[in-house]
């Protein structure tokens, strides 16, 4: 009996809200545009190397790590490609899994004044951490560069291993920052799983030290199947194959399903909680 | 998101003349509030397994059921705790009814705690933007109205200097300028504003009277009965959740003023 154009909203039209939620993020597509830029220019803003710092802070990371072990891994040829490959991987996963959790938080205040899509913070934080990625690319061509070591034609895989990880990590991301909505003590223990799970993966040790009778559990960490999509083809110099995408593509699928479905079940209740 | 579409009247015959902007239909809210703070993981997973969860239902809005017309300044009083700010949360999209439905038409601006998604380190400029981002507007709707904000809120001078450098008077007025940028259908006030100095609350005051003329529809809420009285067209009294009465603005201040002595 309404004839009203522009924006109805009817609470109880619903549909799904894992499929509401994507519709809602393309109405606010400006705002995640927006939240993506604040990051990276409030981050450095007061320091004097502003942006730089994305770029110095894996290269410090890296120049350390690579002192400090490369006497322990001598059999690793060019070892600072073999770290700093996995390591703009390992970062951009735990800073965009970390960033969605403290957004959530933070956007908690948000939430509880105006409608926001809910999934917003999350995405968001993915979104900062892959431009990051994308800037500390260029350390990466440095040090190649300066070491001497030539940069294979298969890094036209990245697009491929960059997508891939960022489903992973959105899934992942999302399911973790509304585990801290209800449980704020999941944000410093997950503090302490990514330090863990880091060592639990090879980012700076070579998979080979790796005891045989320890591999098929080995085997089972998503972000090993993760990483080997961004070392085959920057440090090895091929394509990853068939079977070596497949649990990389599983694991991303699957959690991004997983994180977003879990996220969205619960998007009624944040405003409650946070 | 796009805010132009003008409200376009009824034209069939049989269409009501007044027409609703806000329907609420037998509304509850309802919180669970855990009897005890359950703050980590682990604890809850043993409370969990001994079936120790416990929940204490708490409803904070009853059953309440309401329309709002087209046009309308509509007041809302009651006491503390009484469900006015769950209602226009309820109404602005923020928390889904427990029970219920809720149906709106328009574009609703929420002129809550202003400035609220402003950060200190991004100047005046990039704030406004943020903010009507945080708003649902698009990049094409915030250049249109950006010099009149800015104008609006005297800060010409300021616009590009971080906004930590920002007075709170300053702050409030931006954030007042960039909330009432563009014409709400339906524009929600939490507590009458008090932004500034007086000249400036003036100017504020001047531009809900512009929206109203245009023929928003204003839903306020506020203590400050007298003004309620002089400013709305109808006002809903709710008590405890439960909505004791709707009607001439006179009558329900009297009414409100009489239960509360």
């Amino acid at each position: 009996m309404n004839s009203v154009s522009g924006t109805v909203y009817d609470s109880a039209k619903q549909i799904s809200p894992a499929f509401s939620e994507v519709r809602e993020l393309r109405n606010y597509r400006y705002l995640l545009a927006q939240l993506v830029r604040r990051d990276i220019v409030t981050r450095y803003k007061r320091s004097v190397l502003g942006v730089a710092w994305t770029m110095l802070n894996p290269l410090g990371t890296m120049l350390i790590l690579a002192l400090v072990f490369s006497q322990l891994f001598k059999t690793v040829e060019s070892y600072p490609v073999y770290i700093l490959s996995g390591l703009i991987a390992w970062n951009f996963f735990s800073q965009g899994t970390n960033a969605a959790m403290s957004g959530l938080v933070w956007g908690g205040s948000m939430l509880q004044r105006i409608y926001i899509p809910r999934t917003i913070f999350g995405v968001s934080a993915i979104g900062t951490a892959l431009v990051n990625l994308l800037i500390s690319i260029v350390p990466l061509i440095l040090v190649m560069l300066f070491t001497r070591t030539p940069i294979p034609w298969t890094v036209v895989f990245l697009p491929v291993s960059i997508l891939l990880l960022t489903g992973f990590a959105l899934g992942f991301g999302l399911f973790i920052s509304s585990l801290a909505v209800y449980f704020p003590d999941v944000a410093e223990m997950y503090q302490i799983v990514l330090f863990a799970w880091m060592y639990l993966t090879p980012v700076i040790y070579p998979e080979n030290i790796i005891p045989e009778k320890w591999l098929s559990i080995y085997r089972l960490n998503p972000m090993n199947a993760m990483l080997k999509m961004f070392r085959i083809p920057i440090y090895e110099g091929r394509i990853p194959t068939g079977p070596e995408i497949l649990p990389a593509l599983l694991w991303a699928l699957g959690m991004l399903i997983f994180g977003w479905f879990f996220f969205t079940s619960k998007t009624d209740e944040y405003a409650y909680r946070v | 998101m796009r805010i132009e579409s003008e409200t376009v009247q009824a034209t069939s015959q049989d269409a009501p003349v007044v027409q609703n902007m806000i329907q609420l239909e037998n509304v509850s809210v309802e919180y669970r509030i855990p009897t005890e703070r359950i703050g980590t993981l682990k604890e809850f997973m043993i409370r969990y397994l001994q079936r120790r969860v416990g929940f204490r239902k708490f409803r904070a809005l009853d059953n309440v059921s309401l329309s709002i017309h087209k046009g309308e300044v509509f007041g809302i009083v009651g006491n503390n705790g009484a469900g006015k700010s769950t209602m226009l949360k309820v109404i602005s999209r923020v928390l889904r009814p427990t029970l219920g439905r809720i149906v709106t038409y328009g574009k609703i601006a929420p002129l809550l705690e202003l400035g609220a998604g402003f950060h200190p380190e991004l100047s005046g400029r990039e704030n406004v933007y943020l903010n009507g981002a945080l708003l649902g507007y698009s990049r094409e709707d915030m250049d249109r109205v950006f010099d009149e904000i800015v104008s609006f809120a005297e800060l010409e001078p300021f616009i590009d200097s971080p906004i930590r450098t920002y007075s709170s008077g300053m702050y409030a007025r931006l954030g007042f300028a960039v909330a009432t940028a563009h014409f709400p259908e339906i524009l929600i006030v939490d507590e009458i504003l008090s932004v500034g100095d007086e000249a400036f609350q003036k100017k504020c005051n001047d531009r809900m009277i512009g929206f109203r003329q245009q023929g928003a529809t204003i839903l306020i809420v506020s203590h400050a009965l007298d003004r309620l009285q002089d400013m709305c067209d109808r006002i809903a009294w709710l008590d405890h959740g439960k909505l004791q009465l709707v009607g001439q603005p006179g009558q329900v201040i009297e009414a409100y003023r009489q239960e509360m002595h």
